[in-house]
């Protein structure tokens, strides 16, 4: 018995290709049935997530049952995707790649475990997986754990809004108390507070010069809009000020924050300065308890912590292949000593 | 035989800061536990080494500046085992373990114990003023301890560029609160030990009385200071380091001007 894999992924195909190809939930059932269908295939697991649309299954006849599952991709959508086709033991190795994050956009991003996980339930719980399948993927979930504890590849945030909402728990701990502004509406300032907002902090604040678009931003959100004229009267009040406005000089100046700062009896605050040109004056760093970081620091936090994953991708994949060596044994234990794909 | 106990804890200490300070610079850093365990090793010795000391003492081992030494530092670690997971102060124990790793090996290398089971005058009021005083110290040691800590996380998060450390370190407000309440055990432990001094029918040297009230002097002062918000808790980290150095200096001073009015 081989186990074999076919897709696509962010690798090999474009988003408008991937989209094409997704099994939404409501269509399981009958992509799983379909499958299964094809003739030397007999297992079936459907790994689709934004980034990948993928097929894994159990077959005694890897050429032929490959040969249907891209007739069948191609009556199902119309296309000719660019997939590619995994046979044991590249098909197992890349499924303990995929479940570890080592071959994900974000390297060593966690979400991907989850959706894992979740393809596995689902076709476990329709009937269509069985001994070898079952087997698989169990490792795929101990070989992921075991990478993730033994590596720094999860290891620190790796964009912006990550890096925010990490600092900001380097500060305050806890976020669910704090109140978070935003002085200029724009793309990269509503991330970082859907971000925070994800940690529970407590409310949010908008303001714009025109109030308008802060009001939309603050509707969309859930927070509160207020005058740009205002800012100053609830700024003791914030404890993370996230600015991207488009004004020319910095508004955020050493002179006109010092004495609202003496007012918040110590409390600290976290400005993010989204905006070029700067928003703040990198002199307000200097004051106690205010930590200030422009969109480069951030950024570089980003840069410096996939780094981090990347160096780690060696260390991983040697990992990986333990547990490859650890599942082939297991296949030739169950077909009597023939290797994966030896006996019909 | 009972130095061998303080050898083991002494090397327990050492262990735990060593493997922190490795897993931390190699990445391998996970969780406190092994420093925790080896923590706790350490203590379990020292206790052993204490109840050894005091059942030939027959009195609390706090007679000597070796065994004073060594109480205190016995304090420091009760101290953060109680307190440290509960904050989850996660690295407290890497900064706590040079410290009392320090002072064990000063104990045990310095001629301090060549008089190692002195005759004592045996005075309940006597042991519960050494005892909560040093216990006291044990707080400030450890609120000297979480200062480090904050100026650590603070030149990390105000450098913009952090390192592996700053990922381990607990958020900077939680070293603050955890700064403050050391502080204030301490204070409250020093003024208990301090009230049970004034129940006892011994002299007192002036220099000593004067050094202890102004040691807890400063300490009030500190945490009004605190209380008011009148001082940056950069400062205040600061001020519970210099303070905590100051009154370690003074100890053998103590020490020894008490010797002086008991003999």
């Amino acid at each position: 018995m081989n186990i074999l894999c076919a897709g696509i992924s962010h690798h090999t195909a474009d988003v408008d290709i991937r989209e094409k190809l997704a099994v939404p939930d409501h269509h399981m059932d009958a992509v799983l049935r379909e499958v299964r269908e094809i003739e030397g295939l007999s297992e079936a697991v459907v790994l689709s997530t934004c980034n990948r649309v993928e097929f894994y299954a159990a077959s005694i006849c890897p050429a032929r049952a490959f040969e249907g599952l891209e007739k069948y991709l191609f009556n199902r959508t119309g296309i000719r995707a660019p997939l590619y086709f995994h046979d044991s033991p590249q098909s197992i190795r890349h499924l303990f790649r995929v479940a570890s994050g080592i071959d994900s956009m974000v390297v060593g991003e966690t979400e991907i475990l989850g959706q894992v996980k979740q393809a596995y339930a689902s076709a476990h719980g329709r009937g269509a997986t069985a001994r070898h399948l079952n087997k698989l993927f169990q490792h795929a979930f101990r070989a992921a754990k075991y990478v993730r504890t033994k590596t720094r590849i999860t290891s620190g945030p790796v964009s912006v809004g990550s890096v925010a909402v990490d600092l900001a728990e380097k500060i305050f701990g806890q976020l669910t108390e704090k109140k978070v502004m935003i002085l200029g509406a724009g793309d990269t300032s509503e991330r970082t507070a859907r971000s925070l907002q994800s940690r529970g902090v407590k409310s949010i604040i908008v303001s714009n010069r025109t109030f308008e678009r802060a009001a939309a931003l603050a509707e969309e959100i859930g927070g509160m809009a207020i005058h740009y004229e205002n800012w100053h009267n609830i700024f003791p009040e914030v404890d993370i000020l996230i600015s991207s406005t488009s004004a020319p000089h910095p508004i955020l100046t050493r002179e006109k924050l010092a004495p609202l700062i003496k007012a918040r009896d110590d409390r600290p605050l976290f400005i993010i300065d989204l905006a070029v040109p700067r928003d703040a004056e990198p002199e307000l760093n200097e004051l106690d308890s205010v930590f200030l970081y422009d969109i480069d620091s951030l950024q570089q936090i980003a840069t410096q912590s996939l780094a981090v994953r990347q160096q780690e991708v060696l260390r991983c994949e040697q990992l990986v292949e333990e547990h490859v060596t650890e599942f082939l044994a297991w296949m030739r234990k169950l077909h009597g000593g023939y290797p994966a794909g030896a006996e019909s | 035989m009972e130095r061998y106990w303080l050898i083991a804890a002494t090397l327990c200490f050492l262990f735990s800061f060593a493997y922190t300070l490795y897993a931390v610079a190699t990445g391998k850093f996970r969780s406190a536990r092994i420093n925790l365990l080896a923590m706790a090793a350490g203590f379990a010795a020292q206790t052993t080494f204490l109840y050894m000391r005091g059942q030939q003492d027959r009195s609390c081992p706090i007679n000597t500046l070796f065994e004073v030494i060594i109480f205190l530092s016995w304090s420091i670690v009760l101290i953060y085992l109680l307190i440290g997971p509960a904050y989850h102060l996660s690295l407290m124990g890497a900064f706590t373990a040079p410290l009392v790793f320090f002072l064990n090996v000063i104990a045990l290398v310095s001629p301090l114990n060549q008089n190692p089971h002195p005759k004592v005058l045996l005075n309940p009021w006597l042991e519960m003023h050494v005892a909560l005083s040093l216990m006291a110290y044990g707080g400030f040691g450890l609120a000297c301890i979480a200062g480090v800590m904050y100026l650590v996380q603070e030149r990390q998060l105000k450098s913009g560029r952090p390192d592996t450390i700053f990922y381990h370190l607990p958020p900077i407000s939680d070293l603050n609160v955890a700064n403050g309440r050391l502080l204030r055990i301490g204070f409250v432990l020093l003024t208990l030990g301090l009230a049970a001094g004034f129940f006892l029918k011994l002299p007192v040297a002036n220099a000593k009385f004067a050094v202890s009230l102004g040691i807890w002097a400063i300490y009030g002062i500190i945490l009004l200071l605190r209380k008011t918000h009148s001082l940056a808790p950069r400062r205040m980290a600061a001020l519970s380091i210099i303070v905590f150095i100051l009154a370690l200096v003074t100890l053998p001073a103590i020490q020894m001007l008490s010797v002086a009015v008991k003999r």
